[in-house]
Parts: structure tokens; sequence; C-alpha cells
């Protein structure tokens, strides 16, 4: 980690300790917006960390974004933050402008264009878009009348939106478009032809998933440390210290595997990457929430301990953005069409 | 609770070209080896291939010029190694002074020990083996019981190693002997030696495995003379010494890929069996070599820094038995195809090896259950 990283860390760490208390995730569960902690992640130019200096924004690479998405996922931040930080750099790669305020992403293959130029608009529908409730913005990759893909970015005021929540009670809302004007866009990055805002999806909520497996290991040792049965702490029984292990080694294989993608995509040569960090972290996840919540016991069950608060966004974000078995058909199809000699190249390529 | 330190490691691009020499080698080299020795490569000795390495200059890559060594870097090394586990090369002669013989005598041997056993391990003439275990010391290591006593100018040694692995083939036992009986600490008053294996009073058995291969050995001391000068490092410090070489032993590619020839004639046969559905266990296991490369690669990245990364050995060595033992399961579910002891498609006999073998993957190196416990200490359990 270098120097910069040490102080992004340390930075997104006490913002989120500060802001994300118990209180303020069920506050969001019940409808609210995380305004307070929203503006300090804009205020402290964290959502532009991707963004060119000439853009406005930090300027820095996919390898500290992932260290803000991990912690954002570590902490459960209840905010569009890893999609507002994408959002933003593919925006201001395009040469376009980035607004201010939450920008969510509009994913999905129901979406067409109408018009040309600076008069396009927009129809069709998306479900399940994070927190669109409070975005501003929303980000898409259309087609346009010729087949070529365009990078837009719409305004979500007075879109038609039915509320949704995924199991973690994150917004994941509906949306309809019907003609609605696209603010700008350009010709997509070629430079992320075959990448679409799937991949982009996946890589965030793999880093998100990083971090929350985290935040499972550390709550599950130091709950096994205070809870005490038998006369001794339960993490002194063999039986919890094994089950404990595997969680651990599940979580580091998921958060290795995300930086892995996160650095790929930095170095410009990211190819299967991702899908192998959504495989991961799917994979992960199944084990190490089952762990956590064994070690926990009952009380790990009540709503009022704060241990669902990452499994069940685990839950939810394992199937987001494509599950672990959808990448993982991809990337199995990738490896059968070829011959079985093709493999070892294309583990070693990098 | 220590949290682990995976940073990431690129593979420096100038590694490319070696990459290449290497497959070429191979191409020739293993054209005629049975698919059933390259299945067990790591496990397979052919001292023949182990020269032919060492003239490349393959073995002892990083060690020293002036004891034979290359003096290239650990990601030299490192492809190579992949190179060579991949392909199945009979690696067995020459690995285990590779890995970790040598950089124990790097470390701690003295300068004569030095000059004496690193130059023929590097050209693939001489081969090592670890005297760890014995009939009641296995797991619990500090149980070591093979007694050495002092003596004039030596240490006369009794007792029993077991399942050494290549013992039968080796020429030198970098071995754990007890030097003093009631320490005061449990880790305490054990002692690494250099045991010519040819020394008067030592008996050699192998042992025949289930599979029917003898890899493993008792190794019987009857007053045994070793030399002063053979001790390594210091006396009484064994146990430091030994948990400072199993993050070598424990972190290197053998560690995921031991099944990786069962991966390549497997997709063979679902591509031969023409089998839908297999698509997305083949990429799940995709995924995980992809990430425990990534792994082996950090851990090999801070061996080169001159760090101790024990811990993150050890979740490496977890993951990768797992992945590795799985492998002959999952091949079963795929494709259903019987194992074959011999004849039969190169698939069913590669099955047949690796079905049979996969046991042993979560036993040598350090049980998964004694992994588990190094990692639930790192965590601040025990």
């Amino acid at each position: 980690m270098n120097e910069f990283q040490t102080i992004l860390t340390e930075t997104i760490q006490r913002l989120l300790s500060d802001h994300v208390s118990r209180d303020l995730i069920i506050a969001s569960e019940q409808g609210e917006w995380a305004q307070g902690l929203w503006d300090a992640l804009e205020e402290n130019g964290l959502t532009k960390v991707l963004v060119s200096e000439a853009g406005g924004g930090v300027g820095a690479q996919w390898s500290d974004a992932a260290l803000l998405i991990k912690a954002a996922g570590e902490h459960g931040a209840p905010v569009p933050f890893g999609e507002t930080i994408v959002a933003a750099w593919l925006l201001d790669q395009a040469g376009l402008p980035v607004p201010e305020g939450a920008i969510t992403l509009l994913e999905g293959n129901r979406l067409s264009l109408t018009g040309e130029g600076d008069s396009l608009t927009l129809d069709g529908q998306v479900d399940g878009v994070p927190w669109a409730r409070f975005s501003k913005h929303g980000v898409a990759v259309v087609p346009d009348a010729d087949g070529k893909m365009q990078l837009c970015c719409i305004s979500l005021e007075g879109v038609d939106l039915t509320p949704a929540m995924n199991i973690a009670r994150e917004g994941r809302d509906n949306l309809t478009f019907s003609g609605v004007p696209v603010v700008a866009s350009a010709d997509y990055n070629p430079a992320t032809v075959g990448f679409t805002l799937r991949h982009w999806g996946a890589l965030i909520r793999s880093l998100q998933m990083g971090g929350a497996l985290n935040r499972l290991l550390a709550q599950s040792v130091a709950y096994a440390n205070e809870r005490t049965q038998f006369g001794k702490p339960i993490g002194k029984f063999q039986a919890i210290q094994q089950q404990l292990s595997v969680l651990a080694t599940q979580a580091a294989a998921a958060g290795v595997a995300a930086n892995y993608a996160a650095q790929a995509v930095e170095k410009g040569n990211v190819s299967h990457e991702i899908a192998v960090a959504k495989v991961r972290a799917d994979e992960a996840a199944n084990i190490a929430t089952s762990i956590a919540h064994q070690v926990h016991g009952a009380i790990g069950f009540t709503y009022e301990h704060t241990l669902h608060f990452a499994t069940r966004r685990l839950w939810s974000w394992r199937a987001e953005y494509g599950a672990g078995c959808e990448w993982a058909a991809e990337l199995g199809t990738q490896v059968l069409q070829n011959k079985p000699e093709a493999l070892w190249p294309l583990v070693t390529q990098k | 609770m220590q949290s682990f330190r995976f940073d990431l490691c690129e593979l420096p691009k100038e590694t490319e070209s070696l990459r290449q020499e290497v497959r070429a080698f191979l191409a020739e080299e293993l054209k005629d080896v049975p698919l059933t020795t390259r299945a067990q490569t790591w496990m397979s000795f052919d001292g023949e291939f182990s020269k032919k390495v060492g003239a490349k200059g393959w073995i002892g890559l990083t060690w020293p010029k002036k004891y034979g060594g290359h003096e290239r870097t650990a990601f030299d090394r490192y492809v190579v190694l992949e190179e060579m586990l991949a392909a199945g090369a009979p690696v067995g002669a020459h690995w285990i002074a590779d890995r970790q013989s040598g950089p124990l005598l790097l470390k701690f041997g003295t300068e004569e020990q030095r000059q004496t056993f690193l130059e023929p391990v590097t050209k693939g003439e001489s081969y090592f083996c670890i005297g760890m275990s014995e009939p009641d010391s296995g797991s619990d290591l500090a149980a070591t019981r093979t007694r050495a006593v002092k003596t004039d100018g030596g240490w006369i040694v009794n007792g029993t190693k077991l399942w050494t692995s290549g013992a039968q083939h080796a020429h030198v036992m970098i071995a754990l002997f007890r030097t003093e009986l009631n320490p005061d600490n449990r880790h305490g008053g054990l002692t690494q030696f250099l045991v010519d294996l040819k020394t008067p009073g030592i008996n050699i058995r192998p042992i025949t495995d289930l599979y029917g291969s003898q890899h493993f050995n008792e190794v019987v001391f009857e007053d045994v003379f070793v030399p002063d000068n053979r001790l390594v490092g210091t006396e009484g410090g064994g146990w430091a010494q030994v948990t400072a070489e199993l993050s070598y032993e424990r972190s290197g590619p053998e560690r995921y890929l031991s099944s990786y020839l069962l991966l390549v004639e497997l997709i063979r046969e679902l591509q031969a069996q023409n089998k839908p559905g297999a698509e997305e266990e083949i990429g799940r296991l995709f995924a995980h070599m992809i990430t425990l490369r990534q792994m082996s690669l950090s851990v090999a990245g801070m061996l080169e820094a001159g760090e101790n990364p024990t811990l993150e050995a050890s979740v490496v060595k977890d993951l990768g038995a797992v992945f590795e033992q799985d492998m002959p399961v999952i091949a079963h579910k795929l494709a259903g195809t019987p194992p074959s002891l011999s004849g039969g498609s190169d698939y069913q006999q590669v099955l047949g090896v690796l079905t049979q073998i996969a046991p042993s993957f979560s036993l040598r190196g350090g049980t998964k259950e004694i992994l588990r416990g190094i990692i639930a200490r790192g965590l601040g359990l025990r």
C-alpha cells in the first residue's frame, strides 16, 4: 500500500465509522436517505476518485477506488457510492461532464434510443436500479440507430419509478423511461468494448463483498472471543477455530480476486478477471455467511444484532450483476470451447 | 486480530521468454514420459530428468553463483516451477532441495555446508529429504523423540523417522532431532542436522502407499554418528528454523496444481462426450485457479522481499489442498467415466492416479487441521 492509499484508507475508514451507525442503517432500511453520509463522501471528493483532475476529480487509480468501495462494503454504507464512482469514471473517460449528486447504473438490455446528435431520447425499462429514488442521474450504455453503443447520462427527475428493495433493504427500484431526453452522450469507450455495465456492476459488488466478508470475519472472531460457554470463550474450542479459519481463507480469497480485477482494469488489460472475482466472491459469501451465523448462534439471528447487515448484503450482492453461476458458465464456456492445452496459456497469460 | 496481507504481485515481463524456453524444453523432454508418471509430477523421481533441468540452470535459480546458483529472481523461479507442474514434469528428485533445503542452508547453514551441499543440488545430482514425522510425532512435531546425544566430535542418533518422502532415493536428510530431553519450552531442545544417508546404522524401508507406489519411507537410526559440522543453525533452535522453512513449503504452485493434469484430461473427456452442463463447474475451477495463483504469487513476492508470511502461506496451502483434492470428485460428478488402474483412455488413467493419491494432498506438508489451527492463532483465537 502506498502513502496515498494509506491516507485514503484512513480517511474513508474514519468517515464511514463516523457516519454508518446501526441507527443509520436501520433508518435507511425504513426509507430514509443518508444525506449526511452522502454529503461527507462528496465533500471529500471521494465520489470522483476516478475522475481526472481536469474533470474536477482526484485522478486516482482503480486500485485506490477499490479501497474505497471495499470499505463501503465493509461498513454496509447504504448509498450508491460504488455506482457513482464508476458512473463518474465512465462519463469522464468519455469526455462528458460529471454531474453532482448520486449517479446510478441503468443496467439492462431493454433500453432503446431515438433521435440523433443532441436530441436523443430514451425508452424502455430497467429493474433493480440501485438507489434510483435518491439518485439525480443514471448512466446507461445503449445502442443508437446505427447499433453503435452510446454512453448516456440521464436525469432521473420525474422518471416513472416503482420503489423496490433487495433483501438487505437497499433501494433497487424499477424504472420506466418514455421519451426521456438524454442529458449528454458519447461513444462508449472503445478500450472497454465488450465490457458492459454488468461487468462494472459485478466489479463493484465483488469489491463490496470483499469488504463485507472482512466485516463478517472480524465480527465473528470478536464474538467467539467474548461469548463464554462451558466455562471458556467459545473461540477456544477447536470446532469453532476450524470454522473461523475457513471463513478467514474464504474472505482472503475473495479479497484477492476482487483486488486482482481492479488492478487489471487499472492496467487496461482486463479480460476474465471481473468474472473470476464475482465467482469467487459468490462462493466465499455462501460459505462465510453460514459460518458467521453458526458461530453467533441465536443472537446473530435477531434483528437487534448487527451481523445481518453484512450477511443480508452478501446474500443480495452475490446475485446482483450476474450471480457466480452465470459468470462461471461464461468462463467455463470459454474454456470448453478451446483445446484442453489452451487452458494453461490462458491461466498464465498475465 | 492479525490481518492477512496479500499484496498483488505481477510477474515481470522479462519472465515471458524464460517461460517459452521452459515450455519448449518440456515439450521435447516429456514426450515419452507416461501420463501416469506425469500425473504425479513432483512426486515422480527421475534423476536423469533432474540432471537435464540442472544443466539448463533451472535448479537453485535464486541462489548465489558461488554456490552453483544463478542469482535470478524468485519470479523466474516461480515461472519455471509452474511450467514444470502444469506439464507434469517428474521433478521429485530435486524438488525438496530446490524448494526448502537450499534456502534453509543459505539462511542457517555454515559456509562449509553451503560449499559442500548446494552445488551438487543445482546440478540435479544430489537429492534431499526432510526427516520430520515420527511414529509418535506427526502433526505434533514438538513430540519429536529421535535423539541426538553429544559425543566426541559429533552426535550419536537413535530413533525412527516416518513418512519421509523420497528417503530411498535421497543422498541427504535434513533431520530434526531431539538434543535436549526436558527443555523449559515445549518447542525447545530440537535441532536440525544434515545427515548423509549412507552413514552406517541408517536403515531405510520404503512403504507402499494405497496407490501402489513407494514415496514415503521409514528411516531407522541405530547409533548413527553425525559430525559436529553437520549441525544446521543453532543447537536447540530447530523449531524456529523449521517454522521459517514451512513458508517455502506451503505456498508454492505445487499446492494447487497437483491435480492440474486431471483438469486438462477432464476437459478433453467432456469435449469427447459432448455433454452439456459442465460449463459452470469448469468456470468455477478456472476462477479458483486464477485466484490461487495470485495468492501464491503474492506469498512468493513477500518471500522475495525477505518477509516471513507464515500465516498467508498456510492460507494458500489450505485453500489449494481443498481445490486439488476436490478435483477427482468434481471430475467424477461431471463425466461419470470410471477411473482405470491401467489401460483405458488418458482421462481414465489420470483419474485413476488422482482419485487414489488425492487424500494425501491435505495431509502432506501440514494437515488441513494443523493449518487451520495456525490460521486461528493468527486470528487471535488461540
